[in-house]
């Protein structure tokens, strides 16, 4: 809550941003990301399509765990869907990428619902062990269905083609995956202005309760389950023509638990955490290759360490958060705001 | 006739097996009954122990008995250490953030799994007999067979101390009800400490067993899946769950494995636990939750 900032109106209470100044950073941000390609060098680009991936997919994954309270870890094997999806739209079809994702997304969110039917009647922890059990059978289709996804050897796919221009490096694939992630992100905070939103956050804080205020459960849970799969499948699906490669092992158990990670990290059931979170864990094994790099004239077998650090730091990550930060950076972005907005007055 | 005597070796194995899930499967439902943690590092916790007693019998060359009891022991600190650091703090935490924790953990144990032994598969030394075993015609491997004897006979021990000994009282004390243990003059931080320091060393001991029969390797906490499966489907505060869930996991794999196909076995066991889910949600022998506002 800000300080000097009255509303007077439930549109201004409501509004996204809360302030002009907020919406002239946003305006900034815009710019920045606008302007960033021409900057930056490939490795640089390469990482930011990365990361604008993760964002995308680490929001839908926020408005099921974040602000319903379900726990998804098939979050990666929905992405495997819509990737799959677009990977076989694009080879087989040859249709225009927007229709593959939007493809890609309704289907995955076919398989959202699906998965989501035993929510009905399975809470908490049972859920995410059933989300596991999807995400194996997921697996196995993946690799079994030979026909279609052509088995363990995966799926190549041409790239995306935009009037006639292959979006075949990552300064082209920028101008497709950060609008997208961007429009997704702008999606997921204006859904918690409305009705649906509002009902997803009751249920998160008490689901029974909800339902006595005449939110019906299965119907929203399994809206929150789509959603959430559809964000997966477009995700997915950026990804399939950032790589290009498509295999049953693109999209192991451990992916879903980097998202998981990623918005327990940023701060869940806000908007900007699951964007802090994607970013940093998406940034922290290559700051660890940076770290290895400079370490190799002294360490002897520094390159070998890498791997295994970077699973410790991922875990110290997770365990390290949620004992002393569990609201995530997203709270520590807000301390911060806090302090020079007082400044000079202690918070 | 080839064909049925290839079904009960195939079963033999196993239920073998199962005994192996039944123990880890105990170990994660002690720690769930007492302190409502669910324990996903539960398969890193046996790696890590197997890990352990390869240390201690290869890295330092000690006899295979003292190996086994350090590597116990080795265990059972890291559990006293892990619920004292990590898990103490969480109490009270909504119960995805705890898992969360224990998922952290996994990875932290696999990574350090990885700096101090290598990530490449290892073979633990034989301790076993190895004279085939042969249960009328049908041929059982030896380190199944005596893997299942020492994991029944364990859980048969911890059986008898949940029973009789005080400890066990207190621990089944505190599971029943927290705040009645609590007015009775239970200590019951000391009961959670008590439950991980028993979980770990039960799982050490299953991971022993399972390094001994089929290799060690910074990979084998994916055993760990299995269980979860069988303690669901058992019910995950049920101890006979766990056991008839170890057993029926291990037999159906194992079927699923050699008429199926490897690939399968997954498949199969995650199809169960979906269908268990949706017709009994908290498992077989679980405890219904009654959900009050």
């Amino acid at each position: 809550m800000r300080i000097g900032a009255a509303r007077q109106t439930y549109a201004a209470d409501e509004a996204l941003f809360e302030t002009t100044v907020q919406r002239a950073w946003f305006a900034g941000l815009l710019a920045a990301l606008v302007a960033f390609p021409f900057m930056a060098d490939a490795y640089w680009l390469y990482l930011a399509c990365l990361v604008a991936i993760n964002v995308a997919s680490a929001t839908g994954l926020n408005i099921l765990t974040g602000y319903t309270g379900l726990v998804s870890l098939g979050q990666a094997a929905f992405m495997g869907i819509g990737a799959y999806t677009v990977a076989v739209l694009e080879i087989r079809f040859g249709t225009p990428f927007l229709l593959n994702l939007v493809a890609a997304g309704l289907l995955a969110a076919a398989g959202g619902i699906l998965v989501g039917i035993p929510s009905l009647r399975v809470k908490g922890l049972y859920l995410a062990i059933a989300t596991i059990a999807a995400s194996f059978i997921l697996h196995f289709v993946f690799a079994n269905w030979t026909s279609v996804t052509n088995g363990v050897t995966g799926l190549s796919m041409p790239p995306a083609r935009l009037f006639g221009v292959a979006l075949d490096t990552s300064f082209r694939m920028y101008w497709l995956i950060v609008p997208v992630t961007v429009l997704m992100v702008m999606g997921a905070a204006n859904l918690f202005r409305t009705r649906i939103g509002r009902a997803f956050i009751a249920i998160r804080d008490r689901d029974i309760s909800a339902e006595v205020l005449g939110i019906p459960l299965l119907r929203y849970k399994l809206m929150s389950f789509a959603l959430s799969s559809f964000y997966a499948g477009v995700a997915g699906g950026l990804w399939a023509y950032f790589f290009r490669v498509v295999t049953p092992e693109s999209f192991p158990l451990v992916m879903s638990i980097f998202y998981l990670a990623a918005i327990i990290v940023g701060g869940m059931g806000t908007i900007l955490g699951p964007i802090l979170g994607a970013a940093f864990m998406t940034m922290v094994p290559e700051v660890l290759k940076l770290g290895v790099g400079w370490l190799s004239p002294w360490v002897p077998d520094a390159v070998a360490l890498l791997s295994p650090v970077r699973t410790i730091v991922f875990g110290a990550l997770i365990v390290g958060f949620l004992v002393f930060e569990p609201q995530g950076l997203a709270e520590i972005w807000r301390r911060v705001r806090r302090f020079f907005h007082l400044w000079p007055f202690k918070t | 006739m080839s064909d049925l005597l290839f079904l009960v070796e195939v079963s033999l194995a196993g239920l073998g097996a199962g005994g192996l899930y039944a123990l880890t499967g105990v170990a994660f439902v002690v720690i769930y009954k007492a302190t409502r943690v669910v324990n996903l590092a539960i398969g890193e916790l046996l790696m890590f122990g197997a890990y352990l007693f390869f240390g201690f019998s290869v890295g330092l060359a000690l006899p295979t008995w003292q190996a086994i009891l350090l590597a116990l022991v080795g265990g059972g600190i890291l559990g006293a250490v892990i619920e004292r650091s990590v898990i103490r703090p969480m109490l009270g935490e909504s119960a995805i953030s705890v898992f969360m924790v224990t998922i952290g953990l996994g990875s932290i144990l696999v990574g350090l799994v990885e700096v101090i032994w290598s990530p490449d598969p290892r073979r633990l030394p034989e301790f076993m007999p190895n004279a085939p075993i042969f249960i009328g015609d049908a041929y059982l491997s030896p380190k199944v067979g005596y893997g299942f004897l020492v994991a029944a006979a364990v859980i048969a021990a911890f059986l008898l101390v949940f029973r009789f000994w005080r400890g066990g009282v207190a621990l089944r004390a505190t599971a029943t009800d927290q705040a009645a243990a609590y007015s009775v003059g239970i200590n019951v931080p000391a009961v959670f400490s008590l439950a991980w320091v028993v979980g770990c060393v039960a799982a050490t001991g299953a991971g022993i067993l399972v390094g001994a029969i089929g290799g060690i390797s910074s990979t084998m906490g994916v055993f760990g899946l299995s269980v979860l499966v069988v303690v669901i489907v058992g019910g995950l505060d049920s101890i006979l769950g766990a056991l008839l869930g170890g057993l029926l996991i291990g037999l159906l794999e194992a079927l699923a494995g050699s008429y199926l196909g490897g690939e399968y076995k997954l498949l199969v066991t995650f199809g169960l636990l979906v269908a268990i889910l949706m017709v009994r949600p908290y498992g077989l022998f679980g405890t219904t939750e009654i959900e009050r506002l």
